[in-house]
């Protein structure tokens, strides 16, 4: 047996989310290989090569398997999976939106965002927004799964450096090419690991209210999220989206601020270990899930809050 | 041009889905039942772009039991042209709902496809990307804006660190997300309309896909609920709690 882990990266850093896969990776068991294919990585393969438990780091470095094209990735790994038992690729975009083309290339069916490995063949999966835990079990070949990162703890890397071996690149499919990002950047810590998120929503009334969070974020070196009605309104940006359809996170410290807490919500940050609430209504669903809930105008309680911090 | 939209009948997003007793699956008896919102996304997307002359005809399909005809007279009240009910009886996997739209693209030939990035029942995030791949067509997932030119498009992804455009080739398949448009309500008339469209009912024999399922759910259970805690009279009860009880700041 042996697993195949897709990293998830920019050319210049392993994404986190890597690490937590290939902690799903080696409770799956067998050797863990680690395939960074992208332009000029050999940074990330570096990277990935310390990280412990990877036993081997396969780079294919080419101009068409630059930021992940799924048309020109997905073949690749086609024609690496006869090797292994089982092909892994974090839940983030990037593995959303290529592992699902190698299970139909593969005539594989996928297991999408596993919270737990029960066995080689067995895995825990949250569907309808997290109100249901499924167990489902594959008795195919080859097993497809993406990992939800925050389900897995972070491997190590600290590894004894693994061997950093050459794959074949493979052609451009030339289906599609990239044009250009709009990345937004943030001195924060990223989202999805951060250790305190505090999250604003519809009640922040405009874009220029989130600096009053920013404020706190800086003071508690958290991350800022937004619920989908306050990333619909315009008021921040797509990727701080928390929630069944956004970014999954579940830090030590989740802080609500003028979100209801819909259910499509709370499937993104439900398994955050203490919820703070504050909202001006004290019937909002959020406090049936918060720890601790203080019903207040958010624009007198969050500068109140970030002036109590020091 | 023709654009294929796959819809999918799903439990409202508005019910809370309860576990059956047996832990074989959710309860799906006497719920309210809709078009996944995602699916909506997209045939408004193809509604609009009909109506800026780049496309003439709307197909909708949906797969499963005969129920889903009703879901379908939504999309054609929405203003879809035709549909398309593929009779299954159980719960069909992704993989293999792929394989049932590729047999529908060989027979529709569209040009686009534009489909939901999720259905917001099984959460899997699969059939798009799928399709494309036994298509051999390129795919944009999680978009939320496009421009469609004459042998290409540009799509707006939605990725992890903010926005991606990219190029792709048509045919294309492409996945929507939540920002690409807000749907519109079917108005009165177009219902009345909608109940005269063509609606044609294919079995899955027909088309001669295996759509036997490669998963066994083993059980389905409720996640370990979460309970209220405490109302806090201030920001310093709230700040004192989180330093010296729950201990995270
Ligand atoms: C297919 C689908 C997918 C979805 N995916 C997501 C998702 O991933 N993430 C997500 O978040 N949502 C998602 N939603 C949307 C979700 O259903 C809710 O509409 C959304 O979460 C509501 O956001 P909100 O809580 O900010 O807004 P609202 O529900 O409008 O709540 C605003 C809250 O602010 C409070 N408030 C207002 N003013 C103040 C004030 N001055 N002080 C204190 N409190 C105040 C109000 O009391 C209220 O509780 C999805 C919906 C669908 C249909």
């Amino acid at each position: 047996m042996s697993v195949l882990v897709l990293a998830d990266h920019d050319n210049g850093q392993l994404a986190g989310a890597t690490l937590n896969t290939v902690t799903a990776a080696s409770q799956i068991g067998g050797d863990i290989h680690v395939l960074v294919a992208g332009d000029t990585s050999g940074d990330v393969a570096r990277a990935a090569a310390a990280v412990a438990g990877v036993a081997k780091v396969l780079i294919a470095n080419g101009n068409s398997l630059d930021h992940g094209i799924a048309e020109n990735v997905a073949p690749l790994i086609q024609k690496m999976a006869s090797s292994y038992s089982h092909l892994l690729a974090p839940a983030t975009t990037t593995g959303k939106n290529i592992m699902p083309r190698v299970a139909a290339l593969l005539d594989v069916m996928q297991i999408s965002d596993i919270v737990q490995v029960i066995d080689a063949n067995t895995f825990q999966r949250p569907i309808y927004a997290g109100n249901a835990l499924a167990t489902v079990t594959s008795d195919e070949a080859i097993k497809i799964v993406t990992v939800r990162s925050t389900a897995f703890d972070a491997a190590a890397e600290d590894g004894s450096g693994a061997s950093i071996e050459d794959a074949a690149v493979g052609s451009d499919a030339g289906l599609s090419s990239y044009v250009k990002s709009e990345l937004s950047s943030s001195e924060r810590p990223e989202l999805t690991s951060a250790p305190i998120v505090i999250s604003g929503g519809r009640g922040m009334q405009d874009g220029s209210n989130f600096a009053m969070l920013e404020k706190v974020a800086d003071k508690l070196g958290a991350a800022v999220g937004a619920s989908r009605a306050a990333v619909d309104a315009g008021f921040v940006p797509n990727d701080y989206q928390v929630g069944q359809t956004g970014k999954v996170v579940a830090p030590d410290l989740y802080v609500a601020v003028g979100i209801s807490g819909a259910i499509q919500h709370l499937a993104g940050m439900k398994d955050s270990k203490v919820i703070v609430a504050i909202n001006k209504d004290d019937e909002a669903p959020i406090f049936q899930v918060a720890d601790f809930g203080l019903v207040a105008d958010l624009f007198e309680a969050v500068p109140e809050f970030e002036k109590e911090l020091g | 041009m023709k654009v294929l939209v796959p819809i999918k009948r799903v439990i409202d997003y508005n019910v809370k889905v309860r576990v059956k007793a047996d832990n074989s699956g959710v309860e799906l008896a006497n719920v309210k039942m809709a078009m996944n919102p995602f699916d909506e996304i997209a045939v408004e997307q193809a509604l609009r772009l009909k109506e800026s002359g780049g496309a003439d005809e709307i197909v909708v399909v949906s797969i499963g039991p005969s129920q889903n005809q009703e879901t379908i007279r939504t999309g054609l009240a929405m203003g879809a042209d035709r549909g398309i009910h593929i009779d299954a009886s159980h719960n069909i996997e992704p993989l293999a709902v792929a394989k049932l739209l590729k047999e529908v693209v060989a027979r529709e030939k569209p040009s686009l496809v534009f489909v939901g990035k999720q259905a917001i029942d099984d959460d899997c995030n699969q059939t798009g990307q799928m399709l494309a791949a036994l298509l051999g067509w390129a795919q944009g997932t999680f978009v939320s804006d496009i421009k469609i030119g004459h042998d290409k498009a540009i799509v707006i992804r939605e990725v992890d660190g903010g926005l991606e455009h990219l190029e792709i080739s048509m045919p294309a398949v492409v996945t929507v997300d939540l920002r690409l448009n807000e749907p519109r309500y079917a108005s009165l008339p177009n219902i009345m309309k909608a109940k005269k469209k063509p609606l044609d009912s294919i079995t899955v024999e027909e088309l001669g896909v295996d759509v036997s399922p490669r998963l066994t759910v083993v059980k389905v259970e409720e996640p370990v609920a979460r309970s209220a805690g405490i109302k806090v009279a201030d920001v310093s009860e709230l700040v004192n709690k989180l330093k010296n009880e729950a201990k995270v700041i």
